[in-house]
């Protein structure tokens, strides 16, 4: 939507065809995927399951190797992880044995570019940022699932990242949880100013998070349409009400809906 | 429903209370309930064998009794004798279990780690873990002869398998999240090994020391009942021979409290590194 400002990430005809060893079948899950991410953007994706929007974040974060296409963060193209980008999974995947504070200082501790006493202080701003002071010295199992999941997301963000990804992170949250956590993002990404690209099965929570919704279509998936959100920043809850808000919601859900048949997923449904 | 709307500050950015809360006050029996029941069984068994002896109801050549033992050990100790012994059977302990955590750990490391080192080594591992490992007995005593270096090598092959076994496995079984995780910070292999696959396999190294323990134990005894000229395991034997039951007793009392300190040792380690398991033992 802001073409005046840079591209952060620009994916071009991007392929990917999965080889389940076991069944040796290939599965085409990405063909000729377009994507452009401006710096400063918040993109969300959302798709019927299955369609390969994992597949994409893991790709873009250099996990799995694309089969065909490009893939450029900050016009550098993407071959393995790197600190340019940072992901935040599913399942908060805390390590156990380490408390809050050394889990959000992992990734600096891996790069080795840091002192330790500067991880630590780097680690103690995002902990406040995220909005877990004095909590740097507990262990996950003593935090709340909503208390994890902001680790999960400091421990991203400390490592600065250009772009941040984000795959489904609040599923595991109860829904209240989750409405406070979708508006604590919103104000940590602009703390941070960090592009993100965010993966999430909620419409709602898409479009109420998102400058862009990208619906991808049913595998092998390509963009199926790009919807530009042009809600006003600084947004709260209330907004989920508005009736402009209601109508996006129900033209995105259209668009899955049709998706979600063409794998007959739920043709009676429609 | 309505509230949610206005107050869009999250309510979950919770401070942890300044002072911890108060604990609700328990009476001494509350707070020791568990240690007071089990000395409390453990006094009237004592008791009730000392009287079915004193009121002649069983042979005390069978089943000494309370008294006996402790007078038996005090013989013992005051003479002198009892020390040799001990200091035998520590010395054959501390060597052979000392040797099969040095092995068994890293072994153990390599085999988890690399699966061409584990490849190799599997098929030697099962074969030797599978086997009862007194059947090696008479085998280890041709090679070794029957002095200590016997002993230490019965000790140290019951202790290793447990140690070797439950490293590989720790080391194994990292779970495939974490591996993503440090995947995606740009982890290396040898930072994966450090900071991923190590520590989540230390609970697995434990309880493979707690059990390589039981078994070194168990070496101890049985390595001493062949051909042996010391050790509480040759006082156990050839006291049982002569029928000499209370010091049969006093052997095997000292074995027995040597591993419940030694593993209550372990347990100590053990909570010092799993400070961060969430506490299920209520
Ligand atoms: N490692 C793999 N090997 C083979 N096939 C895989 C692998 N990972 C995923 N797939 C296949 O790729 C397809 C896309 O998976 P992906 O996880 O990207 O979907 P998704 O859109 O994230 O789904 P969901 O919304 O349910 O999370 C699936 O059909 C899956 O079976
Ligand atoms: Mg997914």
């Amino acid at each position: 939507m802001n073409a005046s400002r840079p591209l952060k990430l620009d994916a071009r005809r991007v392929a990917l065809t999965h080889y389940n060893e076991r069944t040796r079948q290939p599965l085409e899950v990405l063909c000729g995927l377009d994507l452009e991410v401006s710096e400063g953007e918040l993109v969300t994706i959302v798709g019927p399951s299955g369609c390969g929007k994992t597949t994409f974040l893991n790709a873009v974060d250099g996990l799995v190797r694309i089969t065909s296409g490009e893939i450029r963060v900050d016009g550098r193209v993407v071959d393995k992880p790197g600190p340019d980008r940072a992901f935040v999974f599913q399942h908060d995947c805390l390590f156990p044995w380490r408390t809050v504070r050394q889990n959000v200082a992992y990734g600096l501790e891996i790069q080795g570019k840091l002192a330790k006493a500067e991880r630590n202080e780097r680690a103690a701003g995002f902990i406040e940022l995220v909005g877990l002071h004095g909590f740097a010295e507990h262990y996950p199992h003593e935090l709340s699932g909503g208390m994890r999941q902001r680790v999960n997301i400091a421990r991203a963000l400390v490592m600065e990242p250009q772009l941040l990804l984000l795959d489904e992170p609040f599923a595991a949250l109860d829904a209240q949880t989750r409405e406070f956590m979708q508006v604590e993002l919103l104000k940590i990404l602009a703390r941070a100013k960090t592009t993100a690209l965010f993966i999430t099965h909620q419409i709602n929570e898409a479009i109420f998070l998102s400058d862009r919704v990208v619906v991808f279509s049913a595998r092998p998936a390509t963009i199926k349409e790009t919807i530009a959100i042009d809600l006003p920043p600084g947004r709260t809850l209330a907004i989920k009400h508005e009736p402009h808000f209601v109508e996006l919601e129900k033209h995105v859900w259209r668009l899955i809906e049709e998706e979600a048949a063409r794998t007959g997923m739920m043709t009676a449904a429609a | 429903m309505a509230m949610q709307h206005t107050t869009a500050g999250a309510p979950d950015t919770v401070q942890p209370s300044a002072k911890p809360l108060e604990v609700p006050v328990r009476s001494y029996w509350q707070r020791n309930e568990n240690w007071l029941l089990g000395t409390i069984s453990m006094s009237l068994f004592l008791i009730f064998w000392e009287l079915v002896v004193a009121f002649g109801w069983v042979n005390p050549l069978f089943t000494s009794s309370p008294s006996r033992i402790v007078s038996a050990a005090s013989d013992m100790f005051a003479d002198g004798s009892i020390y040799e012994h001990i200091a035998v059977s520590a010395h054959e302990f501390a060597v052979g279990y000392g040797l099969a955590i040095v092995i068994g750990v890293p072994l153990g490391i390599l085999m988890g780690w690399y699966s061409r080192v584990n490849a190799v080594l599997e098929p030697f591992v099962s074969a030797l873990y599978a086997t009862p490992r007194i059947a090696l007995l008479p085998l280890i005593l041709i090679w070794l002869g029957i002095g200590i270096a016997s002993k230490i090598a019965i000790v140290f092959l019951g202790a290793v398998f447990p140690i070797l076994v439950n490293t590989i496995t720790g080391v194994r079984t990292v779970e495939a999240d974490f591996i993503k995780v440090a995947r995606s910070f740009g982890c290396s292999d040898r930072q994966l090994f450090l900071t991923v696959a190590l520590p989540s396999s230390v609970p697995f190294l434990l309880a493979g020391l707690r059990l390589g323990l039981g078994h070194a134990l168990v070496g101890i005894v049985v390595g001493e009942m062949y051909g042996a000229t010391k050790g509480l395991g040759f006082l156990i034997a050839t006291a049982g021979a002569r029928f000499q039951t209370d010091q049969v007793m006093v052997g095997i009392i000292l074995i027995a409290s040597a591993g419940v300190a030694m593993t209550e040792l372990l347990r100590l380690i053990e909570r010092r590194f799993e400070r961060w398991r969430p506490n299920l033992r209520g």
